[in-house]
């Protein structure tokens, strides 16, 4: 929504060429992390990959989401130097990692793990369709002291 | 420009009205990482997203230049259960 305002007004108070070219890179930056955040349920934007992170926090992330299973698109902001500034712009949030679950920013490392901890990511998990491996174990584990 | 700890904790405590406010450098002095534990009955009824977002706003300039930033967001009553 903000960007979309921001968007529309931007252009009245910079009438430059230069800006409006800016606008336009920024523009289809924005359409570009839009198309993977709305084609993927989740997507974690991080430093270096899955199987190589470059970053603890991004790390840290990768972790939660191995213990949880969940399947996941990555998108490698140190590949792309546009792409690095331009998701901070999208999501209004100064640092990668960053992760976005339905279309939808939820957050960072420090609220990944939050969520891990208190049980919400469970649940968020849960209400887009996947199924946290945290919880398939779990229930296997009362089905089995039955 | 290199935030200090006293300065991001004086920022945080005076803008957030905080309760209680500690800031490490993690990053042996250069300040480009830092983790905060910030105390403030602003948090009230907001998730934890939107606290999160509250800091970042404050910090707004000042995370353009610190590129790692760890927090915990907690209400006054949160942190004395805490502690407890």
């Amino acid at each position: 929504m903000n960007s979309v305002m921001r968007r529309a007004f931007f252009p009245i108070y910079n009438n430059t060429f230069k800006s409006s070219y800016r606008l336009f890179a920024d523009k289809s930056i924005n359409d570009k992390i839009d198309t993977i955040v709305k084609n993927n349920k989740v997507v974690v934007f991080m430093k270096g990959v899955p199987d190589a992170p470059r970053c603890g926090f991004s790390n840290a992330v990768v972790q939660i989401m191995r213990m949880h299973a969940v399947p996941y698109e990555s998108c490698d902001v140190l590949a792309d130097e546009n792409i690095r500034q331009g998701i901070k712009e999208y999501s209004n949030w100064p640092t990668i990692p960053q992760v976005f679950i339905n279309g939808e920013f939820v957050g960072g490392c420090d609220i990944m793990l939050q969520m891990h901890q208190s049980g919400e990511l469970v649940e968020e998990l849960k209400k887009v369709g996947i199924k946290s491996a945290l919880l398939t174990a779990e229930e296997a584990k009362k089905e089995n002291s039955k | 420009m290199v935030y200090s700890e006293e300065y991001l904790k004086e920022k945080l405590t005076k803008e957030l009205d905080a309760a209680h406010v500690e800031v490490v450098d993690e990053s042996d002095g250069c300040g480009g990482k830092f983790s905060a534990v910030i105390v403030s009955d602003k948090f009230i009824g907001k998730p934890l997203l939107a606290r999160h977002r509250l800091v970042n706003s404050v910090l707004q300039e000042e995370l353009k230049v610190i590129h790692a930033f760890t927090q915990k967001t907690l209400t006054v009553d949160q942190w004395k259960s805490q502690n407890q």
